[in-house]
């Protein structure tokens, strides 16, 4: 073994050529690019003014920054006929509401198809990962019937009630569980005379917080991006997006304002991702589909 | 498990063990109970809905006619843009499901060994296109069909082009276009999965690995850090294939309904079309168990390829 050993940081590393590092942080940088420079779009169109965003030829970078197109939009948020505030109301509730409804819902259940053997669990959790194949679309029509029987159509339920049950909400969940919770601790607990539901909440639940800070993450992205909904006809139950949407099609003296509403919009969720990263990855780990 | 009384199995028949199992664990079923109901009833009992509805003449008003498979006789037969559909969603899905998978593989293995802060700003700038809700509609105003757009003004600029491309209203590139913007918001569940699961692979297999004969990157990824992980590659299959069919948002968002000689149409928008629109419900539900049945053939296939890798 004559080869000369490389490293990185004083560290060897194994099977590296300076090639293939250099190859590939071509490719990142090229991939980063495709990816990022349209998000620095959406930031550099909100901070130009009028003249600049009508402006030929166009340029990608803002030359005088101004913050008019925020205030713009707080303007029109403020003259629109359903008040702004309703909008936004409407998007928060039916997320937290949503979120914890999920996260309550899906953990208990979870625990139930990771830590007690009954029949018809593995059965219940087969058709939930199955679940995971097809897109919602496909069912929307008949939740629409379904949901018109129960009176939901046209209410936040609409919205809340089917994101409390989630397919990919309970499979984070269960996996996540089923691999960091040990059972001798539960079993332990339940020797103690612990009842279900106790060893659930006050043992199982705690050591599951990366699993439950991820579900609120997915849950909340969802209702978060909600626009409009076959569900919902009444302009004041309508969502925040659906009102950005609304904010383009008043044609080029708002493309500013629309500018400014799309970046407050990607703002939230990247936000939220970024304080949770750490919590998501470990418990993406688990993820795994065995067959 | 512990069993307060010793039972013993073989006295019983199945059905009486199976009885006593289920009043042991009755609390278990309390505890899914609320889950099960509310995904039953908005998942399993829709889908089931669907198939008994797409044998129907159902239109929401009047009450409905059994009409065997008259609706998918007129769905293949009869409804050509079904097919233009059929052909549109196919090729997004066969194009976009693979794109994003292997750009979601090859990027967590990329910024796999960089330093940990580096790595959390990387996944951001990769995965932020897929959550930030309507962001992608900044793709409309890149290539907007008049000279402000930035693609066309640049274009003009250079002499490229004498006259501004109406990019999303072109049957030519509307497709194109709508495939590169589905892409750019995939990296989302599956590339997340991917980073953990390059993460919990166990540094010792590479030492032992190199020391086996491995002899460089290429060798390492597919001899050993392909085949450990294998669920999560089996995990991000599903989440891409199902996102693959689930782009008609962005279609609709930046080529209006319908898009321009139905060049980008996709199944989606023909079963929003007669179900959110004409209200045709019979219809519209042959064209969702259609629909349904290719994404789930689309995945049992995908699985049959992926648990080769690696073997």
């Amino acid at each position: 073994m004559a080869k000369k050993l490389r490293t990185r940081k004083h560290k060897v590393v194994l099977n590296r050529s300076a090639g293939g590092d250099a190859g590939i942080t071509f490719m990142l940088t090229i991939l980063g690019a495709f990816m990022f420079l349209p998000m620095l779009y959406v930031i550099m169109q909100s901070l130009k003014p009028l003249d600049e965003l009508w402006m030929f030829p166009p340029r990608f970078f803002v030359r005088n920054p101004t913050m008019k197109n925020y205030r713009d939009l707080f303007t029109l948020m403020n003259t629109s006929w359903v008040p702004f505030s309703r909008y936004i109301f409407n998007t928060v509730f039916t997320s937290v509401v949503g979120t914890f409804g999920n996260l309550f819902l899906s953990s208990l259940a979870a625990y139930a198809m990771a830590k007690i053997k009954f029949p018809g669990g593995k059965f219940m959790f087969k058709t939930v990962r199955t679940s995971l194949m097809f897109h919602s679309t496909v069912t929307g029509i008949t939740s629409f019937i379904i949901m018109s029987a129960l009176h939901m159509i046209d209410t936040y339920w609409a919205i809340i009630v089917p994101a409390w049950a989630t397919s990919l909400g309970l499979y984070l969940m269960k996996q996540f569980m089923e691999t960091n919770v040990s059972d001798a601790v539960l079993e332990s607990a339940r020797l103690d005379g612990a009842s279900e539901l106790r060893t659930f909440w006050t043992i199982a639940m705690p050591m599951v917080k990366p699993a439950w800070l991820t579900l609120i993450i997915y849950s909340f992205q969802d209702l978060w991006n909600k626009g409009s909904s076959i569900y919902i006809h009444s302009e004041q139950l309508k969502s925040f997006n659906y009102a950005i949407g609304q904010i383009m099609a008043g044609g080029i003296k708002r493309a500013g304002a629309h500018a400014a509403s799309t970046v407050i919009m990607m703002l939230v969720p990247i936000l939220v991702f970024v304080i949770s990263q750490s919590n998501i990855i470990e418990t993406m780990g688990s993820s795994g589909m065995k067959d | 498990m512990s069993k307060k009384k010793a039972v013993i199995r073989s006295d019983m028949t199945r059905a009486q063990w199976t009885w006593k199992e289920m009043k042991r664990n009755k609390v278990a079923y309390f505890m899914v109970a609320p889950y099960m109901i509310i995904f039953s009833l908005f998942t399993i009992v829709p889908v089931l809905l669907s198939v008994v509805i797409s044998f129907t003449d159902f239109n929401l008003l009047e009450l409905p006619n059994f009409v065997f498979f008259d609706n998918y006789i007129r769905l293949f037969l009869d409804d050509d843009i079904f097919l233009i559909a059929c052909k549109n969603t196919l090729i997004f899905a066969i194009i976009v499901g693979p794109v994003s998978y292997m750009m979601s593989l090859m990027v967590a293995w990329f910024i796999n060994e960089l330093p940990p802060k580096i790595r959390a700003i990387v996944t951001l700038i990769f995965y932020a296109p897929s959550i930030s809700g309507q962001v992608y509609l900044i793709w409309g105003t890149l290539f907007s069909g008049d000279s402000y757009g930035w693609v066309n003004g640049i274009l003009l600029n250079l002499g490229v082009i004498t006259e501004e491309v109406q990019w999303f209203q072109d049957a030519d590139y509307v497709m194109p276009l709508c495939i590169v913007v589905a892409i750019w918001t995939s990296l989302g569940t599956s590339f997340l999965s991917f980073i953990a699961g390059l993460q919990g692979i166990d540094r010792s297999m590479y030492e032992a690995g190199a020391v086996d004969g491995v002899r460089n990157r290429w060798q390492e990824l597919w001899y050993i850090t392909l085949p450990s992980m294998g669920p999560q590659l089996m995990f991000g299959a599903v989440m891409s294939i199902t996102s693959a069919f689930g782009f008609g948002g962005v279609v609709t968002a930046l080529c209006g309904f319908p898009s321009v000689d139905y060049a980008a149409h996709t199944i989606m928008h023909h079963l929003d079309d007669y179900g959110g629109q004409r209200f045709e419900v019979g219809y519209s539900s042959a064209i969702a168990v259609v629909l349904f049945a290719i994404m789930i053939g689309a995945n049992m296939l995908v699985k049959k390829v992926i648990s080769k890798v690696g073997r």
